[in-house]
């Protein structure tokens, strides 16, 4: 099971070093996007994944899921989604002042 | 609970930083409330240093959960000596912004994300455990982000796409880094994660590990990747510029200096090696750029990449001397920079252009500032009785007693080169033809100058009154050569 996940986040880590070093902002964002899924599921699968039941004392459970990554999570997750909003503003900003949205054409230019 | 306390410096700037959002209309109420915020804040970690010389390294569990199952922050005297610089240095920065600021800036948010970012920056030195660095880091960044496009203009976007970019994908370095280092050790909180390194000895796997987390705070402090930097330190406004060059790069140098002093410090032939020679690369880069550039903007921006290559040879080295010195020359830099970067933005206010090649002669128009930025060039060359000479002498002296003579002979050299970009400043804009007549000059605000003169005063006062905080440099690098002293305060027994 793990060994498929960490798969995954290979794939998924592949898929945004693709997207991330595209000359297109929204395929750069889209891309780091992807990115911190990838690092989600990997921050999952270093807890171990179904190990035992939910950790509640409840349970009574012979053994109990480490609950520490999945609190990691929801704070990168948290985390990235502000990031995520914030660029995309920027983005929109920056074609509306630059006129481009490819990279290419933001490389600094010695006009000042 | 006494040690509460320990929470204000990250806790006081947010909440008066919300309450400053709905300020906005009153830009002149905005800037006291931090100023006096900052104020207190300095206080504060000045009585916390002298807590910690006597009753020795304070920590605040929160929760009540004890090491390691809680989140806690750690006040040692490293920490808490650049909180004190960051509290001082900010109140004087907020002091020029509140006359410098044009009326857009004032009201548009922008003491409310200084002082989020101030937050972070404080969040992150005190913090105890890896993935709170983590958080402190991203609420320091998302500030750094608005600062940065506060504005709008063309060149701040362009810039700030590209910061933002790099930054988000170096938080990515730091997270799988982290995962890798739970998947490993099983804790986040420093000290614990030292104590099981130690157990389990650092082998292949965990020094990769560390790797990953050099390549972090390298990204964060510019060292060898420093790409990125000099375009986004020149782009925004003096005071934005002032308080990254003081207070970002910083952060990612306490952290390297943490978590390679505290946790990964078994296998130094590696990874201090490997530290070395980044910052060897660092020093020849950041001297190549100086005086590479005709934008007095970007000569500024170089040299806070020397900067980052000098400190680091202190932790390359790491003997006793190296890391005292580093701890100085740290305090120093934080000083200076903002220093720097007030008097560039005041220069380019007065001239209206960044060229050195159209400005000349300022020195008869504006003889005050001029000596302000001489005294400035001096110490950044480290010569004595300013503050930057305590710092070389002791990182030299360090890379003698280790035998490093390359790294030695580089961070000497390093210092020609900044003496030798900021004459070109000084003698292009200060000396020369005056062009401007008396009668048509800008007139410079007295308010723009006492900033900066208490800045030079503060410089001038570190280099003779060095005397006054050795025993606290001395104690910050004794805790960070001995992270024994800090796992035992961290780890051992609930006195608190």
């Amino acid at each position: 099971m793990e060994t498929l996940i960490i798969l995954l986040v290979g794939v998924l880590t592949a898929v945004a070093i693709y997207l991330v070093l595209s000359k297109s902002l929204i395929r750069v964002i889209l891309g780091t996007a992807i990115f911190s899924h990838a690092v989600h599921l990997l921050i999952l699968s270093m807890g171990g994944l179904k190990k035992g039941t939910v950790p509640l004392l409840g349970e009574e459970a012979p053994s109990y899921v480490d609950a520490l990554p999945q609190a990691l999570i929801l704070t990168a997750i948290v985390i990235s989604f502000a990031v995520t909003a914030f660029i995309l503003v920027l983005a929109f900003r920056a074609y509306q002042e630059l006129g481009t949205d490819d990279l290419e054409e933001m490389r600094g230019v010695n006009d000042e | 609970m006494m040690n509460n306390i320990v929470l204000l410096p990250m806790l006081l700037p947010i909440l008066v930083g919300v309450v400053l959002i709905f300020l906005r209309a009153y830009g002149r109420v905005q800037a006291w409330f931090s100023i006096g915020v900052m104020a207190v804040s300095a206080g504060i970690a000045f009585y916390l240093l002298e807590q910690v010389q006597t009753n020795g390294i304070l920590r605040l569990d929160f929760g009540g959960w004890e090491p390691p199952f809680g989140i806690l922050f750690v006040a040692d005297s490293f920490s808490l000596l650049l909180v004190l610089t960051t509290a001082i240095v900010a109140t004087i920065i907020l002091l020029y912004a509140m006359f410098s600021a044009g009326k857009f800036l004032q009201t548009t948010y922008f003491y409310p994300t200084i002082l989020f970012l101030i937050a972070g920056v404080n969040g992150s030195f005190l913090t105890g455990d890896l993935f709170n660095l983590f958080v402190c880091f991203e609420v320091m960044l998302l500030s750094s982000y608005v600062l940065l496009t506060l504005g709008g203009n063309k060149r701040q976007l362009r810039e700030a796409i590209k910061y933002v970019v790099i930054n988000i994908v170096s938080s990515w370095f730091f997270l799988v880094a982290l995962a890798y280092l739970y998947g490993a050790v099983g804790t986040l909180n420093m000290a614990h994660v030292s104590v099981r390194v130690a157990e389990a000895g650092q082998g292949p796997l965990l020094t990769t590990v560390s790797i990953i987390f050099l390549i972090v705070f390298s990204l964060k402090a510019g060292l060898l990747l420093y790409f990125w930097l000099p375009g986004s330190y020149s782009a925004p406004p003096a005071v934005t510029s002032a308080l990254f060059g003081a207070l970002l790069t910083k952060v990612g140098i306490y952290a390297l200096f943490r978590v390679f002093s505290l946790i990964f410090y078994h296998q130094p032939e590696i990874t201090h090696t490997i530290i070395g020679a980044m910052a060897a690369l660092t020093l020849v880069g950041g001297s190549l750029g100086a005086i590479a550039f005709n934008d007095i903007r970007k000569i500024a921006a170089y040299n806070v990449v020397i900067a980052v290559g000098f400190i680091l040879v202190g932790l390359a080295v790491s003997t006793p001397n190296a890391v005292e010195g580093a701890i100085y020359y740290l305090i120093h830099d934080m000083v200076i920079k903002a220093l720097l970067f007030l008097l560039v933005g005041t220069i380019i206010s007065l001239t209206g252009t960044a060229m050195l090649d159209k400005m000349s002669g300022l020195m008869k128009n504006y003889p005050l500032l001029g000596w302000s930025f001489f005294i400035t060039m001096l110490s950044l060359a480290g010569v004595p009785p300013l503050s930057g000479f305590i710092g070389k002498v002791l990182v030299s002296e360090g890379a003698v007693e280790s035998g490093s003579y390359g790294l030695l002979t580089l961070a000497l050299l390093s210092s020609l080169f900044v003496l030798y970009s900021l004459l070109r400043i000084f003698k292009n804009s200060f000396w020369g033809e005056t062009i401007v007549s008396k009668e048509d000059q800008v007139p410079l605000k007295k308010t723009l100058l006492i900033p900066c003169l208490l800045l030079v005063l503060l410089t001038v006062g570190l280099g003779l009154g060095t005397e006054l905080i050795s025993g606290y440099v001395t104690d910050a690098a004794e805790t960070l050569l001995n992270p024994d002293i800090y796992i035992d305060a961290v780890m051992g027994g609930g006195e608190s």
